[in-house]
């Protein structure tokens, strides 16, 4: 079985973002870019696929501040291929990379079909889920979202997918499909330090010009703002006891004990 | 024991399990009488697999790989109790246990979900909280003595100052490193800080296992002290003295290195003058194991507490070189929740009933993992109003109080 992983790079938050001097972009001065936490699950997830099944795993990236780590790292963990998708202008919005990529992969030698492309369901600048929807769309391939659970076999995927309430819905998809990843079935692997090293030593990573132009935005951001303090908050002092007493009081006040 | 340079270990960088026994300190591992006394002196010995008696067996018949696919060497928590007891002093602690570690933590099928945290966020951010690099100095600003930033200043110091993670980020640590401050301040110390240049030394990744990580933080790490100009390091970290003292040396740096406590110790005469405040406290004092049994600073820490007005030093049953570590080396202080998994003793625990145990009513340490370490303990075994756990330059810094 062969699957894509798709890998994207979102603000880390670790550091306190700023808005940059246009009003309408974080600042990058001290941003540093990470890999997608979901899309580290849709990797492992992958890799767990290829443990279980056999066949390769590519991760697939467009170009971005220390991509080439995030690659080499996939390379390590397990991944066959790496393939960095170059000379894509920078700042793209959900939608156009998505599409970039789909319009792109196909021409990727030796890539597609896959049997599986997975990307992570949501990204901190993706919360609506895009990614991975726009992707499926444009590859003309079926999608489902959500994904905390993969088994596969033949020609069909088994995938249960979460909805709000706690509901699951356990579905059969014709492969090749596109599938969001929530979670992977275990937590995403370690891979020691060395391993890594070693394998920017022995492995390369594939680039492929776009050579495409990305889709007009349908959409543009025309402000970024911090958000503002509402100051409704109520701030309780008091020993812990009175404090106590007070949050009870407030509770049974507004009905909600 | 007063000023020490990193002088080049003689265990060289290229020493590996493979071509152990052509080197002097490899051969001297199979010069084991089987006694057991490693065994018998660690202090999860009844728990692992493959105590060091056992390993070195292993060795000797060949049989290591089989050692390597247990995690039971993940209960190693670098105490150097069984490298002290050792009578045939073979070089366990600090030469074959971090090989076989190594192997061990590779072939690990799943690394513990929180050391993999740790692990993963030491390589990223430079502590293995996953706090910001940039907020790594943000409590000078609330100290009230000035310190310099070299990364702003670089102009010569007599003293490079590494304060260390927890130091840095914890916030009973940043207590500890005021308290440090201030202490040198008093001395007159001509002190600098690397500021948001400061990494984590790379220590407990090495003792761990996870040696790719120990390499690139001593790499980042030396690459930023050779860009300034000083006489000698000073760190709070234990951990991290050890590393520069040890570990680093191996790879060609050849800086002075001193902790803390024992270059404040070296200075007691001219400090007693300056602790005026008298305090009343019953105090016991913890042996950190990088501290005692690896580099023998059993003295310097007491002579310090002795030197406070007021203070009545009493011993736990275990002191010095039979000390008990609190769990949190070569790794322990990411593995808490992996021991309580398999339903392992604490180690923190062991210790803080020991130290209620001597009467004491404050546990003095030298070692930053350790304050977050028994302040747990204390909380966990229900005695908050019986301890508090303090640095020893803490009191230090409360005893020059007006």
């Amino acid at each position: 079985m062969n699957i894509l992983a798709v890998l994207k790079m979102v603000p880390d938050v670790v550091e306190e973002l700023e808005v940059g001097d246009d009003g309408k972009s974080l600042d990058l001065d001290f941003l540093r870019l990470i890999v997608n936490e979901r899309d580290e699950h849709a990797l492992e997830q992958a890799l767990l696929l290829k443990d279980k099944h056999g066949g390769s795993v590519t991760a697939v990236a467009i170009d971005a501040p220390e991509i080439d780590d995030v690659l080499f790292t996939a390379l390590a963990k397990g991944a066959d291929r790496a393939v960095k998708i170059t000379d894509v202008e920078e700042g793209l919005s959900t939608r156009a990379a998505a599409s970039l990529l789909a319009q792109v992969l196909p021409k990727v030698p030796n890539l597609l079909p896959a049997d599986l492309v997975l990307a992570g369901c949501q990204a901190t600048d993706d919360l609506d889920g895009q990614t991975a929807a726009v992707l499926a769309h444009g590859l003309e391939l079926p999608y489902l979202g959500i994904v905390s659970q993969v088994d596969a076999d033949g020609s069909t995927a088994c995938v249960l997918s979460e909805f709000p309430g706690g509901v699951r819905g356990e579905f059969e998809v014709d492969m090749p499909a596109v599938l969001g990843i929530q979670a992977s079935e275990k937590p995403p692997r370690y891979v020691p330090v060395a391993k890594v090293r070693a394998a920017m030593k022995s492995q390369t990573i594939e680039e492929v010009s776009a050579g495409t132009e990305p889709e007009a935005s349908l959409a543009a951001v025309t402000g970024m703002t911090k958000p503002e303090a509402g100051g409704k908050a109520e701030m309780l002092d008091g020993s812990p006891e009175e404090l106590a007493a007070k949050v009870g009081e407030i509770l049974s006040e507004r009905g909600l004990l | 024991m007063a000023e020490t340079t990193a002088a080049p270990d003689p265990v060289a960088c290229e020493i590996t399990l493979d071509n152990l026994l052509e080197f002097p300190e490899g051969r001297e591992i199979l010069t084991c009488i089987q006694c057991g006394m490693c065994a018998g002196t660690c202090p999860y010995g009844d728990v692992m697999d493959y105590p060091p008696r056992r390993i070195i067996k292993m060795l000797q018949a060949g049989l290591l790989e089989e050692v390597f696919t247990s995690d039971s060497l993940l209960n190693c928590i670098a105490c150097y109790a069984c490298m002290a007891k050792c009578p045939r002093g073979i070089r366990l602690t600090e030469l074959l246990l971090p090989l076989v570690k190594e192997q061990v933590f590779v072939q690990l099928p799943e690394v513990p979900a929180e050391l993999q945290k740790a692990l993963e966020n030491t390589l990223r951010y430079g502590n293995p909280m996953g706090e910001s690099p940039r907020k790594r100095a943000q409590w000078v600003t609330t100290t009230d003595v000035p310190i310099r930033d070299l990364s702003k200043k670089p102009e010569r110091v007599d003293v490079l100052w590494i304060p260390e993670c927890y130091m840095s980020y914890h916030p009973r640590g940043q207590e500890a490193a005021r308290a440090t401050a201030r202490v040198f301040h008093a001395l007159e110390v001509d002190f600098g800080i690397l500021g948001a240049r400061e990494k984590c030394a790379g220590e407990c990744a090495r003792l761990v296992g996870e040696a790719g990580l120990f390499d690139k933080l001593m790499d980042d790490n030396i690459k930023q002290f050779d860009k300034y100009d000083f006489n000698r390091i000073v760190t709070s970290g234990a951990h991290a003295y050890d590393a520069f003292k040890y570990l680093y040396p191996r790879f060609g740096f050849d800086q002075i290195v001193e902790h803390t406590t024992p270059f404040v110790a070296r200075r007691i005469e001219q400090l007693k003058p300056l602790l005026t405040k008298k305090l009343d406290y019953t105090v016991t004092y913890h042996d950190s194991c990088c501290l005692g049994r690896h580099n023998g600073f059993y003295e310097e820490p007491r002579t310090l507490l002795q030197a406070i007005p007021g203070v009545k030093l009493v011993e736990m049953a275990h002191n010095r070189v039979n000390s008990i570590c609190c769990g949190g080396g070569g790794g322990g202080m990411w593995l808490d929740t992996f021991y309580a998994a398999k339903g392992y003793d604490r180690l923190s625990d062991r210790r803080v009933k020991e130290a209620i145990a001597s009467g004491a009513e404050v546990l003095a340490v030298s070692c930053p993992y350790e304050v977050s370490r028994f302040e747990d303990s204390i909380k966990v075994l229900g005695y908050d109003d019986k301890m508090v756990v303090r640095d020893v330059v803490e009191l230090l810094a409360e005893a020059m109080e007006p």
